[in-house]
């Protein structure tokens, strides 16, 4: 049973400067328990979109369906949605200083955050249930903390504050929003390992959006690679980390320094993301990919099946074009010798032949 | 510093002697910490740099490996010259630039340069992207008129500018972009040393690549020094030649990369590493992390003894008693040197014993 059906969803927003197309149809299937991890460089929509699924885009135009356990998620009224967001849906925002208000205290917010959903509990209630939280997601002496303002705690512990906001009413799903980029490392080993822990224990399932690769690796089951406000790849994480095929998941692997090629050059993708008013033709990738072909500049790929029905791929390069291999590179060069017969260039072409392009 | 350590120092600093550019020797900085009101009385100290040394040989670049408050960006600034130092020596190119009056440190400062973390706050929103790059030339009255034109736009296409774009305003760029605008300016007046203090933190991973390359073209094209603060350990691992790791105002570890990546001695180094993701879910699935119970303590009243000890899944007594010195131990090269009482022994099981710490 699926806890979570996104289908065919577009964001936009009008500005002064044109319509930005944030979100461009996207779909996604979340089962209960389950973490999919949500991977894209900035403007890449992936934020919008969890947005958009909490009704927090007001002013957005926005079409398509998002059924969470039977309701669509865009059809709920202002005060249908705050029902659902809060204790069913929680979030967790990547700033946890300005995530929380700072003239009250900690125990207080994740309190009234109770009461406010559930107005049988009685302030006592909420208060004792505040410090139990507190200590479930691994803050020493909650009772004596859940009185400390925010700027009393650290970085780490402020985000855990925020995950036991979140977990106070049982929600079904977290949806977790760069949830560690603002950590240390060791403290965000300990809030993955703290979430990872209290999900093993809820069932809950989540929702990772994230920049950083790793962190999708290490906790992540299924991923789905945005680019341009489309996914340009999903699968499981296996199929992402180790049978790629688009060639956007390809290169955002070989830009991180890793330990295996430690002294080597790195490989980044050349050029920038496109600005999303105005998008390139085709394939939103085609100006930065190395593989480009005549089609990628005027047709638009859809999602198609790579090996099994669960990884997908936006990309004309062949089906068996996948990972690393040298045979793999085989079929991608065979692929481009036939399909480049016209004017299709990348931006690492055009760069070497005049340099002044550079905008 | 015990005896000992004085003694590991300077077997050191003859090892690794042969062409040091910048040496640091027993640094100290402190911040006051004052009460309101009129007397201010100082009542403490913030003991941000607590007697670091390193050197850094000749063209190569030094990784500094840390969480916040290890005072890692404190000790680029006291190298900088840009804070006084409270105590100990820096030494640049033979010569002591230790708190030198602002006259006599203006011709290093021409060969000490930086490079910040945030290329959105580092330059300034109202003034063209030429006179941002040109204000060096302005600064040291070494370039004027068109040849400091010229020389600004030899720079913009030298760090993959267009420079036609010399007269566009910072926020006509990218964040990749306006990080190479800062890295023009830090390289205009030809710098020997140049402090990139989390030059690609705040990029994303495509773009930071972009960047990465280009420090590693600038260094091999002009024999460019680099201290390279990053919180990051795989992008540490990449650019530097050795790394140092800090903790808590202190040296915990130092070494050549192989030896502090493949085999480090000092609990925090190791937790450090293990803790830091890796794109790679069958080697996340396999690795034993090592998870530290709480923050790192406040710099202000640091713990007693080894400052790591009350977060170490290997304290002892001794270690909240005796500050360990930095010193080589058994088995490692004589440039892999760590402060550590019961240092992490090959084979060692340190996530089981941090697990059964907790």
């Amino acid at each position: 049973m699926t806890l979570l059906e996104v289908e065919n969803l577009t964001v936009s927003f009008n500005t002064g400067d044109g319509v930005v197309r944030a979100v461009r149809g996207v779909s996604f299937a979340v089962d209960p328990g389950q973490t999919l991890g949500v991977v894209g460089e900035s403007g890449s929509g992936k934020t919008v979109l969890t947005q958009t699924l909490l009704g927090l885009t007001p002013g957005a135009t926005i079409t398509g369906k998002a059924v969470f356990e039977g309701t669509d998620l865009l059809q709920l009224s202002q005060n249908q949605m705050r029902e659902v967001r809060g204790a069913r849906i929680a979030v967790i925002f990547q700033d946890p200083l300005t995530s929380l208000h700072p003239l009250y205290r900690v125990g207080w917010q994740i309190a009234e955050m109770i009461r406010a959903h559930e107005k049988s509990v009685t302030k006592k209630q909420a208060a004792d249930q505040a410090v139990e939280l507190l200590g479930r997601v691994g803050i020493p002496h909650p009772a004596q903390r859940v009185n400390d303002y925010p700027h009393q705690f650290s970085g780490g512990m402020r985000q855990r504050a925020m995950i036991a906001m979140a977990l106070a009413l049982s929600p079904q799903m977290i949806i977790a929003d760069e949830p560690t980029t603002a950590l240390d490392a060791t403290v965000q080993a300990q809030i993955l390992d703290l979430l990872l822990h209290l999900q093993r224990e809820s069932g809950t399932a989540l929702i990772l959006i994230t920049h950083d690769l790793g962190v999708v690796a290490d906790i992540a089951d299924n991923v789905m690679v945005m680019y341009a406000g489309r996914a340009a790849e999903k699968g499981t994480k296996h199929d992402i980390f180790y049978q790629q095929h688009h060639p956007y998941t390809k290169g955002l692997l070989e830009s991180i320094p890793n330990s295996s090629g430690a002294a080597e050059r790195l490989r980044p993708i050349p050029g920038m993301p496109p600005s999303l008013i105005n998008l390139p033709s085709g394939c939103k990738f085609h100006p930065r990919c190395a593989y480009v072909m005549d089609r990628c500049v005027t047709q638009e790929p859809e999602l198609q099946q790579i090996r099994d029905f669960s990884h997908l791929s936006a990309c004309w390069l062949p089906i068996g074009a996948v990972g690393v291999g040298s045979d793999a590179e085989r079929l991608r060069a065979e692929a481009v010798r036939e399909g480049r017969m016209g004017a299709a260039v990348t931006v690492a072409e055009t760069i070497a032949a005049s340099p002044e392009v550079l905008s | 510093m015990t005896d000992e350590s004085m003694a590991g120092f300077m077997n050191s600093a003859a090892l690794d002697g042969d062409d040091v550019l910048v040496r640091v020797e027993n640094l100290v900085k402190y911040f006051p910490v004052r009460t309101a009101g009129f007397v201010r009385r100082t009542v403490g100290n913030v003991q941000a740099v607590d007697g670091v040394s390193l050197a850094i040989p000749r063209g190569k670049t030094l990784g500094l490996v840390g969480e916040t408050g290890s005072g890692k960006s404190t000790l680029a600034r006291c190298v900088a010259g840009l804070l006084p130092v409270t105590s100990g020596k820096v030494t640049f190119d033979g010569h002591d630039i230790t708190n030198l009056s602002r006259a006599r440190m203006q011709p290093f400062r021409r060969e000490i340069q930086m490079i910040f973390q945030d290329p959105y706050g580092s330059l300034n929103p109202r003034r063209r992207v030429g006179a941002i790059i040109g204000d060096p030339f302005a600064i040291h009255k070494t370039v004027t008129g068109a040849e400091r034109k010229r020389k600004v736009q030899d720079l913009m296409e030298r760090v993959g500018l267009n420079p036609e774009h010399y007269n566009r305003f910072p926020a006509e760029f990218s964040g990749g972009q306006r990080q190479r605008i800062g890295v023009a300016r830090a390289l205009a007046l030809q710098p020997k040393l140049i402090i990139c203090d989390e030059p690609v933190s705040a990029l994303d991973v495509s773009i930071q690549a972009q960047v990465l390359n280009l420090l590693a073209d600038l260094q091999r094209d002009f024999g460019l020094t680099y201290l390279f603060i990053a919180h990051d350990l795989e992008v540490v691992r990449h650019v530097s030649d050795s790394v140092t790791v800090m903790y808590l105002g202190r040296v915990a570890e130092v070494g050549p990369k192989q030896a502090v990546y493949g085999a480090p001695r000092h609990p925090y180094t190791a937790a450090l590493l293990s803790a830091a993701p890796a794109a790679d879910p069958d080697a996340a699935a396999s690795r034993q992390r090592i998870i530290l119970t709480g923050d790192i303590p406040s710099p202000i009243d640091p713990p007693s003894g080894c400052r790591f000890h009350p977060r170490c899944p290997k304290a002892q007594e001794l270690c909240s008693q005796l500050e360990p010195p930095l010193e080589v131990k058994a088995g490692d090269a004589a440039t892999h040197r760590t402060a550590c009482h019961f240092p992490v022994e090959a084979g060692e099981n340190l996530a089981a014993e941090a697990a059964a710490r907790r």
